[in-house]
């Protein structure tokens, strides 16, 4: 059995109320952090703990803190990144809606280290009732002295608002969401300034997704030292990762990191295997925005070794062999989908949020997908599949944002790996409309004894 | 300059500059000049928080600074990244650059209709310039562009949305000059678009402005829509007493007829002092403005054609320079060739001219 330090109460009855939260050791890690440890010593138990922003870009998170400017008679921002939009991950969501008081705490924590008198929850306006669920948080929270003036008899005085976002993806980029926080149209800014100095109504900010905020928790409860121990190597603590696809038993897992690939896709603890007995063809690992990773790739890297479920393992080989962890949204895909409608629904959905500032994402990812959709539909042409690699090559690294970087990669590892199944739909046309799958023989065979 | 102010070195394709700390690199460039400044779609140096949206001023920063000499990975946009000291950058000189610059015009292009032969701003248009320069000679592309309907914004601007490339500059120029904004972008993505709120007239003294930072197309005026093609008009540089502005413009006239006014701009295409709309539109006759002479215009430009600005002829002859010697001729085409003789007068001939009217021995 793998190590639990955030999910391990979550079904607890009644969990969701401050009540039983309390009684189940709710809040003491709080009550350490304001009374005993001061919020540097906070900040340096966070740098200790090695933990690693839980976003999808994998920052080291006291360094992150550490950064924050602290200037004279300016407020300090603190905003917590629930805007999770990505294609395949869910994983604040059931953070939020079974145990919502582990991340009040942790923002209680997280606003005295970093001196955040009010603080944010930005949450995906589609995550309606999870608003409820924060603000009757809030309030119990409130109600008993862990939120609002003067807390714990400390002197520090912290409120929490949680603030609904409308429905844009690209207001998960932390200078978007901070732009659609002030009220604005959700443009992501020009970096730098970067949040850190310049961020919420131009004052330090700092943005941090909602799980690594709940990590936060069991890193004072635990103390940082105890808590690198979790993990392997630079890959520390757990992480949740929202596994879905053609699963056995798709959901939220917490994992230590000390897994691999076959076992988490393989044993019945996690994923239960591929549904319906098929075999394996592919898989995300980290939200749709990762490039995508056939079998054979997937189980062992190019070297050889077993690919484990850790930051560094899954990156290993860069992006001509590997992937990322990205934000924990592992999506399996079985010998029966088809790669190149795969792809066709990333580009749809990137072209679909596309903020439209930056001319390389704004015409490149409908381009793409145009393209992609005449692949699909039997209208390409041989030549259309190194057009696409020329257009991603062009979009990639030079955006504002990093959207158009996540429109860029799916595209290209999917020509990249499973080039010869574009090369089938050009030469089958016919054929590849009737069935909604390419070719099979990537699909292996491996099964965990 | 009284004080002494510290300035820091950059080096822009090998060439090295003293400029003052805070200076972005395509400031700097510029002031190097030439084919060293990269283009700029989107920045506007008068307009704050303009820039790094357009993506072709990308350049690669080789060596990040003195202190941190570690290249940056990316390409970054040179409007909107400040030089550090010990700066070097890469524009022309790097392929990657180059490279993706070319990118970015294919995506400026892409959905851009390139109707370039009936659009007002031919002639002066930056996306012009810039395909011009950058551009391939056919497009990859091979749907459907995208199309927006005509819209009138007010009595005096219209836009065609169609042209636009979303460089923001107007959104910028309604929200530092005028009181209120009451346009902006709806949507996202290829569809955003530049509208008003339920159709609503931009109506501010200082909104005309939009028209000159305009790169493209997208926002002409109405006062002077398809009367003329801007190299056939004639810029000049001229004045009028007005309460509301600095009252400098450029004049567009043909013969004695003003056709337009717009501000003054300057070598990078950017306004030098804002007008207001009575100058612009309503102040339409030559006898309201006090005339200062023609406006210098690059010789580059389309508008420089014919115009000879500071032509400079020889002054010696043939003669003086070879010494008294007069050109011997060495051979006259009249003498080996029948066409085109002198003693025939073309124009008393009636109809075309062939090859009999020039032949001495006519057959019967």
């Amino acid at each position: 059995m793998a190590r639990k330090v955030l999910l391990d109460k979550a079904h607890i009855e009644g969990i969701r109320y401050f009540d039983t939260y309390r009684k189940n050791g709710g809040y003491a890690a709080a009550e350490k952090a304001l009374k005993e440890l001061g919020p540097d010593q906070v900040t340096e138990e966070v740098k200790k703990s090695g933990l690693r922003g839980r976003g999808g870009a994998g920052f080291p998170t006291g360094m992150k803190w550490s950064f924050l400017a602290k200037p004279e008679g300016v407020p300090r921002y603190l905003v917590c990144n629930a805007d999770e939009s990505e294609p395949g991950t869910f994983k604040d969501r059931y953070l939020m809606e079974f145990i919502p008081h582990l991340l009040i705490e942790g923002l209680v924590i997280a606003s005295f280290a970093l001196g955040s008198h009010r603080t944010y929850i930005y949450i995906r306006g589609e995550y309606a009732w999870i608003v409820d669920i924060l603000e009757q948080a809030i309030q119990e929270a409130k109600h008993h002295g862990f939120l609002g003036k003067n807390i714990l008899g400390t002197g520090f005085d912290c409120e929490i608002y949680v603030q609904r976002g409308a429905g844009a993806y690209i207001c998960g980029e932390e200078t978007a969401l901070l732009e659609s926080l002030e009220g604005k149209r959700g443009n992501p800014r020009i970096k730098p300034p970067f949040p850190a100095v310049k961020g919420l109504w131009d004052c330090p900010t700092v943005v941090n997704n909602v799980e690594t905020l709940a990590a936060v928790v069991p890193i004072i409860n635990l103390g940082g030292e105890e808590y690198a121990k979790i993990g392997v190597g630079k890959s520390t603590g757990t992480k949740l990762i929202s596994a879905c696809g053609n699963i056995n038993k798709p959901g939220v897992y917490e994992i230590d990191m000390t897994q691999s690939v076959e076992e988490f896709i393989y044993s019945d603890e996690y994923c239960g295997g591929i549904a319906n007995g098929k075999k394996l063809k592919a898989c995300i690992p980290g939200g749709s925005s990762v490039p995508i990773l056939p079998a054979n790739l997937l189980l062992k890297t190019a070297k050889g070794e077993t690919r484990m479920m850790t930051y560094e393992s899954l990156s290993d080989g860069g992006f001509a062999t590997g992937s990322m962890m990205g934000s924990g949204g592992f999506i399996v895909l079985d010998e029966d989908q088809c790669v190149v409608r795969h792809t066709l629904t990333l580009a749809r959905f990137y072209r679909h949020e596309s903020c439209g500032q930056c001319s390389p994402c704004r015409e490149g990812t409908g381009w793409m997908e145009k393209i992609l959709h005449n692949l699909e539909y039997g209208k390409g042409k041989m030549s259309d599949i190194d057009l696409l690699w020329d257009i991603q090559r062009k979009i990639e690294g030079n955006t504002i944002c990093p959207l158009g970087d996540a429109a860029a990669w799916p595209v290209a590892a999917a020509i990249r790996h499973f080039r010869d199944e574009f090369e089938w739909h050009v030469l089958n046309p016919e054929e590849s409309q009737k069935r909604n799958f390419g070719i099979a023989h990537y699909a292996d065979a491996l099964q965990l004894a | 300059m009284a004080e002494e102010i510290k300035t820091i070195k950059v080096t822009i394709d090998n060439i090295t500059i003293d400029v003052a700390p805070g200076t972005t690199i395509l400031q700097a460039a510029r002031m190097i000049g030439g084919d060293v400044a990269p283009p700029a779609m989107c920045y506007y140096s008068k307009l704050k928080g303009s820039g790094g949206k357009c993506r072709t001023c990308l350049v690669e920063v080789s060596k990040g600074s003195n202190a941190d000499p570690r290249p940056m990975p990316k390409l970054v946009a040179s409007c909107r990244t400040g030089v550090m000291d010990g700066m070097e950058v890469k524009n022309i000189t790097s392929e990657r650059v180059i490279d993706a610059r070319n990118g970015v015009v294919e995506f400026l292009l892409l959905n851009h209709p390139l109707d370039c032969p009936i659009c007002d701003q031919a002639g002066e248009c930056h996306l012009q310039d810039l395909g011009y320069e950058h551009g391939k000679e056919g497009t990859r592309y091979e749907f459907k562009r995208r199309t927006f309907e005509k819209h009138d914004l007010g009595p005096y601007i219209q836009l065609h949305m169609t042209r636009c490339i979303l460089c923001y500059r107007c959104v910028f120029v309604a929200d530092q000059l005028t009181d209120k904004r009451v346009h902006g972008v709806l949507s996202r993505g290829d569809h955003a678009e530049i509208a008003t709120y339920i159709e609503k007239s931009l109506n501010n003294d200082f909104i005309g402005n939009v028209i000159d930072v305009c790169p493209v197309g997208a926002l002409t005026d109405r006062t002077f829509r398809f009367k003329n093609r801007v190299w056939f008009t004639k810029p000049v540089d001229a004045h009028r007493e007005c309460p509301t502005c600095s009252g400098k413009v450029t004049l567009w006239q043909r013969g004695d007829e003003v056709l337009r006014v717009t501000a003054r701009k300057d070598e990078w295409g950017e306004v030098k002092d804002w007008i207001c709309n009575t100058c612009r539109f309503d102040k339409k006759h030559a006898g309201d403005w006090v005339i200062e002479g023609p406006t210098k215009i690059n010789r580059h430009s389309v508008i420089s054609q014919g115009h000879y600005v500071g032509l400079k002829k020889p002054k010696e002859t043939v003669a003086a320079v070879m010494g008294g010697r007069e050109p011997k001729l060495l051979m006259d085409i009249h003498s080996v060739s029948e066409v085109n003789s002198p003693g025939i007068d073309l124009g008393a001939i009636p109809g075309p001219a062939t090859s009999d009217t020039f032949n001495p021995n006519p057959k019967p």
